[in-house]
């Protein structure tokens, strides 16, 4: 019996990423951003959704990538977390996938470290490999200072 | 067996509730042995616990309770008398009974102690019922110590435990209404002056607590909620109040008078939904108070002493997050006032005081807030030991204590690390109290004050807001970002600019500050609170002056716009560490705010300060010796020449017009303050020629520092101020000049000392020539 598994995917800087898809909440569109001095630097700042205030993280900075073009606004994945929503930044989203969990292999060693820090496993696609993301690991803040 | 569940929640519920007044009942039980009502409610609430345990096959709390009960009966039928020792002894079995109910909501089982010994005592209790004489008899022996302690307010307790009314049984003791209509005649549950008129002139409010316990199981007006609900509705709320802003600001941009008085409408009732909701989460502050009686009696059986407790405006109210935040300050407020406040008996009486302490609570509105006051008629702070122990733990030096007045010294036990009690019992006197306690409180954006006068007693005020769901905030932007300061934080708003006539922003070192009626404001700007590029330089900042803990600083803002209602949402945890915000909230734009926490603004502004002292201190050889010879000095020009006065002398720094200069009796005054402070050239003062800047072409304004002593004051006229530093005084060197014994090397710089004594001295001896000025 095979685990199905279904992975909400979207591209950070060409890198194809899955999360549980389970885990999202929704999607959104660019939002109004209020930032936040002095936070860690992937707080990209708070947005408004409806009513809650959510925390909003770069998944660029997050995992140590280049910064992303100002002019290309960056699509929000807000995700369920302990202590509420939190919203991933990432550049762009993708189909939603099932795909047999067992089929996952971990991450080769030679890969950047906070990436493989982030990162469950690798799942093989025809055309691409997709990085499935550890949520938990991903928005557990970092310490301010 | 979801039902079962539920039976169980509400049976700890229900069980919790009633231990909680049974405690108080206890207390009162002490003051007041004989009273039936009492002893009928209580056996009433052992004897629900035991049914319900015994029907939820709980057997061990069954088990307890069911010798309890026994000797409770015997205790209302009067057969046995209320000892302290048995009231104890029942509290203990309260406690038990407490720690089962916990044992069965964590794990479902009330455990496996069996509470022998306890079980063994309470029947021991009992037996003694069997062997003694009469009811009477036995009534009315135990009760004499508790009469003696009492002995000077209430000699009539004897005689009532003879009175018919113990004797007679309690047929009906479920039945709630029963026994308030049974006693009536000679009883009356809610007038209880005719049997104890101690009781009554000492408790009014306690004893109406007695009696609204035995009403309570007649009304159904009320009913069980669960606090999450309420939460939950508040945050609806909450969210409510914010789309109705967003839509009056909507409507305010359209010209439709249908949308309009529809707009007006939904304002209305949000308001009115807003305040209803409120109403549901507030509780009265009697909850947190009900357990103090017994936390004051267990104390002070434990430290020998006497107290009896009094409560005033017990039906209060307060949000119940308040409730919360606030219940451990008090407790410990009120454990300090038992165990360091009130003396032992013996002291008291010596003192002229009566053997019993009397602790009083008094709760009120005032203005938007809860104030709390926590009086003793207890020895009060003493002075001269906080002073000694303030400067044993390095809080102060010897100069500063030197110059404290009682109401600063009694404000010491605030400082971290600050404990008076000689020994450390377990109670308090640690070493971490009041600090915490003022922490707390100032936490949930509440303050604290004391009061005391030695050898009376002390006052300690608690002032917090009703609720902090929904706060005024002043709404600032820097950078094109808003952010709300929380209204009770706010002192007033100035507009600095930079005339003729005012200098604006000023720099001591490099300290902004800005003279502020003649006080110095220290000033902090908002942008590089928060690590952004500030523009230091303008003609004109806005500056919103805020009052953190005991000090006022002006933080400085691009803009200043209104005041609004805002509902308080908490951070994430990303922002853990971050001292500036204290939350967040949404706009009428519905744009995210970041809500600014003043003290911790405060802090990190101190932080700034003390790192750029340290960095002084490194640049100048003479600072590297910090020691206790070391002050803080004010360096200023007088007639070409640095002199320094010690700041701590300096009370004010002023301004005049040489207009407002004028003549009276020879001297050379100008009305200040709606008195006439005597001006001293500090120049002639030194012998020197003073010019004060008529050199200069036109006339400047007087630099004045203002000297007080005793109740005169005087004014030194000085030529500029040029900073505040620090002089170590062991390395000073004589001076032949008069009036300036030593001089320093203070800031690079040769700096004369002042003496301001002998020049105060010569001034009121009239010995110098008082030049021009």
């Amino acid at each position: 019996m095979s685990t199905e598994q279904m992975y909400a995917t979207f591209y950070v800087e060409d890198i194809f990423f899955g999360v549980n898809a389970l885990m999202v909440q929704e999607v959104l569109r660019s939002q109004p951003m209020t930032p936040v001095p002095l936070a860690p630097p992937e707080v990209t700042g708070l947005i408004n959704l409806r009513g809650q205030i959510v925390t909003a993280l770069d998944m660029r900075r997050r995992l140590h990538l280049p910064e992303r073009d100002a002019s290309k606004p960056p699509t929000n994945v807000v995700v369920y977390t302990d202590d509420g929503p939190v919203s991933l930044l990432v550049d762009e989203i993708g189909d939603v996938l099932v795909l047999n969990g067992d089929d996952m292999e971990p991450l080769p060693e030679t890969v950047d470290r906070v990436q493989r820090d982030l990162v469950v496993g690798v799942h093989k696609l025809d055309r691409q490999l997709m990085l499935v993301i550890d949520l938990d690991k991903t928005v557990r803040p970092t310490p301010v200072g | 067996m979801e039902d079962m569940d539920e039976v169980v929640q509400e049976f700890l519920v229900e069980s919790r509730e009633n231990l909680d007044r049974l405690d108080r009942e206890f207390v009162e039980l002490e003051n007041d042995p004989t009273s039936r009502p009492l002893l009928a409610s209580i056996f009433r609430t052992i004897h629900t616990i035991k049914g319900t345990a015994g029907f939820l096959g709980f057997d061990k709390l069954q088990s307890v309770t069911h010798v309890g009960e026994n000797l409770l009966s015997l205790l209302r039928d009067g057969s046995l008398g209320v000892t302290s020792e048995r009231t104890s002894t029942l509290l203990r079995m309260v406690d038990a009974i407490r720690a089962m109910l916990d044992l069965i909501s964590d794990h479902g089982t009330d455990g496996d102690e069996p509470y022998l010994e306890l079980i063994e005592e309470l029947t021991a209790h009992c037996q003694g019922a069997g062997k003694r004489g009469s009811a009477y008899a036995e009534a009315a022996a135990p009760v004499v110590p508790v009469v003696e302690a009492l002995a000077d307010h209430e000699p009539a307790v004897v005689p009532l435990s003879a009175d018919p009314v113990v004797a007679e049984p309690d047929p009906a003791p479920v039945a709630p209404e029963a026994p308030v209509a049974e006693a009536t005649p000679v009883v009356p549950v809610t007038e209880p002056a005719s049997v104890a008129p101690r009781a009554d002139a000492d408790h009014p409010k306690a004893n109406e607590h007695a009696g609204e316990h035995v009403r309570s199981g007649g009304g159904d007006t009320s009913i069980r909620v669960d606090v999450k609900l309420l939460d939950q509705l508040m945050n609806l709320v909450g969210e409510l109040v914010l789309a109705r802003n967003q839509i009056l600001q909507f409507a305010g941009q359209q010209e439709d008078p249908a949308l309009a008085a529809t707009s007006q409408q939904l304002n209305l009732i949000t308001t009115e939904l807003q305040e209803g909701v409120m109403k549901t989460r507030m509780q009265p502050i009697g909850s947190v108070w009900s357990k103090f009686p017994r936390v004051v009696r267990d104390l002070a059986v434990s430290c020998g002493k006497k107290v009896r407790i009094e409560m005033e405006g017990e039906e209060t109210e307060l949000d119940r997050t308040i409730l919360e935040a606030i219940k451990d300050p008090l407790t410990h407020v009120v454990r300090n006032s038992v165990d360091h406040g009130i003396e032992e008996p013996q002291r008291r009486l010596e003192a002229g005081k009566p053997a019993e302490g009397t602790l009083r609570l008094r709760a009120y509105h005032d203005g938007g807030q809860v104030v709390i006051e926590i009086s003793d008629d207890g020895g009060g702070v003493n002075c001269d030991k906080v002073r000694r122990k303030a400067i044993d733990r390095g809080i102060i030096t010897q100069q500063q204590a030197a110059k404290m007045t009682e109401r600063e010294v009694a404000h010491l036990i605030f400082e971290p690390g600050f404990s008076t009690a000689e020994k450390v019992s377990n109670i308090s006197g640690r070493g971490v109290g009041m600090d915490v306690v003022k922490t707390n409180v100032e936490k949930i954006g509440g303050s604290v004050d004391v009061q005391s006068v030695q050898g009376r007693g002390m006052t300690l005020t608690v002032k917090i807001p009703l609720t902090l769901a929904i706060i005024p905030a002043l709404i600032v932007s820097v950078h094109g970002h808003r952010y709300a300061i929380p209204q009770v934080n706010l002192v007033e708003l100035i507009r600095v600019e930079r005339t003729e006539t005012s200098r604006g922003i000023e720099f001591v070192g490099d300290a902004p500050v800005f003279r502020l009626r003649g006080r110095l404001l220290p000033i902090v700007w908002l942008a590089e609170i928060l690590g952004l590029p500030a523009e230091r330089e303008t003609a004109a900042q806005n500056v919103v002056v805020i009052q953190a803990d005991d000090r006022q600083f002006g933080l400085v803002v691009d803009r200043i716009s209104d005041t609004e209602e805002i509902v308080v949402k908490p951070l994430g945890p990303h922002f853990k560490g971050i001292e500036a915000f204290a939350g967040t909230t949404i706009m009428g734009d519905g744009t995210v705010a970041l809500i600014l926490d003043v003290l911790g603004i405060a802090r990190q502004g101190a932080l700034v300060s003390e790192e750029r002292h340290r960095r002084g201190s490194e640049d100048e050889a003479v600072h590297e010796r910090r020691d206790r010879e070391s002050q803080t000095v004010l360096v200023c020009m007088a007639a070409g020449q640095r002199v320094a006065i010690p700041l701590a002398l300096v009370s004010r720094l002023e301004e005049f017009p040489r207009n407002m200069i004028e003549k009276a009796a020879g001297k050379e005054v100008v009305q200040y303050r709606g008195r006439l402070l005597q001006l001293v050239s500090l120049a002639s003062f030194l012998g020197l020629y003073a010019d004060h800047g008529y050199s200069d072409g036109h006339e400047r304004a007087l630099q004045v520092l203002v000297y007080n002593e005793n109740d005169r004051a005087f004014g030194l006229v000085v030529d500029e101020i040029v900073d505040v530093m620090d002089a170590d005084f062991s390395a000073v060197e004589h001076s032949d000049r008069p009036g300036v014994p030593f001089s320093a090397v203070i800031g690079r710089r040769v700096t004369y000392l002042v003496d301001v004594d002998t020049l105060i001295r010569s001034t009121i001896d009239g010995q110098m020539a008082m030049s021009s000025f």
